[in-house]
């Protein structure tokens, strides 16, 4: 067995120890941080090692060259968790060195605003009884000399981006903060050393303060979402087994296999590259790429392509193209195919808040001068247009969307959605109609075995022990279906028969019915199932082959239509296997036989009738019915094709993600509304109110950085959306983190 | 009078106080992991078992 090499993951920590960080899926309570360390550091070279729950990461250091990382992995899989090496320094370092800046930006502001909030109290309580004006200036360069220093550090995440936009020429949400706050500063100054009663320094602070917990929120529910979605981007990363030129074997990640190459392909394993054969014959199921299901054979020289599962025959391939993407760009992909600005909402957003920034300076402007017109003195007018400028700053206008979606993006994620489209959360808030494939879809994409318990248990454990010698597909299924056992030592397998080997000596043999000697005309095969015999010495035994339904696919529909969705079955496959399907899920409305092209009629014709349908398929022959619906998903199982195509992918062996992503859609669309709605209502009611003079500025810092902390908020309430109890009637389960990514382990 | 003269050091040194405590649980990594906090609490694995 080759080894894992993971040397390209291991960095050097602080203190001189070699370290490395694991993506880890399967985490669901406190009892698994427990486990899962004592675990590791049980191992030899004695290594530390620290989960992180939030972000589920495990990171082990050790003395250098005491310990091999690889161990961490292997040690993990038997105990129901699937780590996979995970490279943090080139992902998040900045993430998380930004999110420490604005914290310490934030802690600054907040204890400047507290103690010069404590003075401004003072100064107004004496102003009602009669305070001694020295004691008011002593208290107002305190003030000064608190205010200053803190602005200048706290204040320069806005500063830094508002200078940027300056530059190139554009306004940001950040200029008018930085003009308001630093004016407000300014005209506080010059008030302080004439002496005079008001000073604003308590207001720019407070608005620094409340505008930087907003700023915070929204980093690191961006940065959540960024963390799952890496997350996933390692987890889904596949290894390959690099032939070194000694002859050795070493498992790589894709990333590092270059062009030139060999990589070392098993039966039963999927081809990582596109590479031309060098030693080796074998077919290939090329059903990722073309759709066909039948077997390719494959001999030296021959193509074969990233995707193919190998079936037979070990294969050294000569790497030809390497895997395009780096692990940071698949997380790229997968969040900016989730955040694409393609969506109404969001373009409603931007449209609003590039004109909004400019009509805030003119009207901060207009309303100075309208004062000046009127009378008022030098200060009032000043006073009056900082108001203006904080109070109509678009922040929450511009948060309202973004910050949705976000969340629900990262929700999804972590339920195993994976959205290709951003406007697809949209599109599936509006569905009625839920449109399933059958094959793949509604049943599993694997073979699964009927009847298993008719057999006497002895038999079957020997069956099952002999299929693991076997790479035919059906026995495969079959080793499947029992614990990992070690296949017997003298199995011969015959190409197109069966195997057999030696069992305390009597003959096992496993395989086609007259290759076991069975010829049984009882048992012709009308039901449409396939057969697997085996024979040991006299006893015999047959085992069913049929597709299963997915384990939630009874109460995912149950739940659709307990939440009035309506729910259909189209299927190329013929009518019985269609209506058996369709009379177990209690679905009336099940169509069998279709070609593609009679799919996309079905879906048009339900589309005139106002439905807006959603397609859920998997095949090849589903693309055009999953181009052609309202809004359409696939399977992660589903073939390269259907996966582009469709507006979103779901992972695992559950149809709960389908529901979820129903659900969260729905709920993240509400709360893009009523985000939208407060944000008008803020601005009808402030605006006017801060032209008029009516506000101060510490009053107009509050109403405004309230305004936009309470659009960030609402997005908040959305990070569970995506959970859900298929069982419950109405509410959403408590639970919070659901199982699905527990789900997904059974699949790695 | 006399009073401000120790009374508002005293106030900005104690808010002094909370904030370094604040930026040193911040780079010592306290804030890195709020949900596992949570659950660590009750974890015994830090008690020795009796030899």
């Amino acid at each position: 067995m080759a080894s894992l090499d993971l040397s390209g993951f291991v960095h050097a920590a602080k203190d001189g120890r070699d370290e490395i960080d694991f993506a880890v899926q399967g985490v669901t309570c406190a009892a698994c941080i427990g486990k899962i360390e004592r675990a590791v550091k049980a191992l030899p070279g004695a290594p530390d090692a620290r989960l992180n729950f939030a972000t589920r990461r495990l990171k082990v250091q050790w003395n250098s060259g005491a310990f091999d990382p690889a161990a961490v992995a292997a040690k993990l899989e038997p105990l129901g968790y699937y780590a996979r090496p995970f490279d943090q320094g080139a992902l998040d370092s900045d993430d998380a060195a930004e999110a420490k800046r604005l914290l310490r930006c934030l802690a600054v502001a907040g204890f400047a605003a507290m103690n010069v909030m404590l003075l401004s109290v003072s100064v107004w309580a004496g102003a009602a009884s009669a305070i001694d004006p020295a004691t008011r200036d002593l208290f107002h360069w305190i003030s000064a000399l608190i205010a200053l220093p803190a602005a200048a550090f706290a204040g320069q995440p806005f500063f830094s981006s508002a200078f940027k936009a300056l530059m190139a020429r554009t306004t940001n949400m950040d200029v008018p903060i930085s003009v308001g706050v630093v004016l407000a500063l300014a005209l506080s100054l010059v008030e302080t050393i004439r002496g005079a009663e008001q000073v604003y320094f308590d207001g720019a602070l407070m608005l620094m303060f409340f505008l930087l917990v907003g700023r915070a929120l929204d980093q690191a529910m961006r940065r959540k979402t960024r963390a799952v979605a890496a997350n996933m981007a390692s987890l889904r990363a596949q290894q390959a087994t690099l032939m070194k030129i000694d002859g050795t074997m070493v498992e790589t990640p894709i990333a590092a296999i270059a062009p030139g190459d060999r990589v070392y392909v098993r039966p039963g394993e999927r081809v990582p590259v596109d590479g031309r054969v060098g030693v080796g014959a074998s077919a290939v199921d090329d059903s990722l790429i073309t759709g066909e299901t039948k077997g390719r054979s494959v001999a030296a020289g021959d193509g074969v392509y990233a995707g193919s599962i190998n079936l037979s025959g070990a294969l050294e391939v000569d790497v030809v193209a390497a895997s395009a993407g780096t692990l940071l760009d698949e997380v790229e992909r997968l969040l900016e195919n989730a955040l694409s600005t393609k969506s109404r909402y969001v373009r409603l957003a931007d449209r609003v808040a590039a004109y909004y920034a400019p009509v805030v300076h003119l009207t901060a402007l207009l309303t100075g001068i309208g004062w000046a017109i009127a009378g008022a003195s030098l200060h009032d007018v000043f006073v009056i247009a900082i108001s203006v400028l904080i109070v109509t700053c678009p922040c929450a206008i511009a948060l309202a969307i973004p910050a949705v979606q976000v969340v629900v993006a990262g929700a999804l994620l972590r339920s195993g959605v994976l959205l290709n489209r951003g406007d697809a959360i949209e599109r599936l808030a509006e569905v009625d109609t839920v449109v399933f494939d059958k094959t793949g879809t509604l049943t599993l994409p694997e073979l699964a075995f009927d009847g298993l318990g008719d057999i006497p248990p002895d038999l079957a454990k020997i069956a099952v022990r002999l299929a693991a010698s076997s790479h035919h597909p059906l026995a495969r299924a079959l080793a499947k279906t029992g614990a990992p056992t070690p296949p017997f030592a003298n199995a011969v397998e015959e190409p197109a028969r069966g195997v057999r080997a030696m069992v305390k000596g009597e003959e096992a043999r496993l395989g086609s019915l007259e290759f076991c000697g069975l010829d049984t005309p009882n048992d012709s095969g009308v039901d449409g199932l396939s057969r697997l015999a085996f024979r040991l010495g006299s006893r015999t035994a047959i085992f069913r082959l049929s597709q299963v339904l997915r384990a939630d696919a009874p109460a995912s529909v149950d739940w659709l239509r307990r939440r009035g969705y309506r729910v259909a079955i189209l299927s190329g496959d013929n009518e019985a296997a269609v209506g058996e399907i369709a009379r177990a899920l209690g679905v009336e409305d099940a169509v069998g036989g279709l070609k593609p092209a009679q799919k996309v009629a079905r879906l048009a014709a339900l589309a005139q009738q106002g439905r807006k349908t959603l397609m859920v398929g998997d095949g090849l022959n589903d693309a055009p019915a999953l181009a052609g619906a309202h809004v359409s998903m696939s399977p992660s199982s589903a073939a390269d094709l259907a996966q582009n195509v469709a507006d979103a992918v779901f992972m695992g062996d559950l149809l709960a993600p389908v529901c979820a992503a129903l659900q969260a859609s729905k709920r993240a669309v509400d709360a893009m509304r009523q985000n939208l709605v407060m944000a008008a209502l803020y601005n009808a009611a402030a605006v006017p109110l801060a032209i008029f003079g009516h506000l101060t500025p510490i009053v107009a810092a509050l109403a405004m950085s309230s305004s936009s902390l309470v659009v960030t908020v609402n997005a908040l309430r959305l990070r569970n959306a995506a959970a859900l109890d298929l069982a419950s009637n109405g509410n959403v389960a408590a639970t919070k983190r659901s199982a699905p990514l527990s789900s997904m382990k059974v699949a790695a | 009078m006399t009073s401000l003269l120790f009374l508002i050091p005293a106030a900005l040194c104690l808010g002094g106080a909370g904030l370094l405590a604040f930026l040193w649980s911040l780079n010592t990594g306290q804030f890195d992991d709020m949900e596992g906090a949570s659950m660590r609490v009750l974890a015994d694995d830090d008690v020795e078992p009796p030899q």
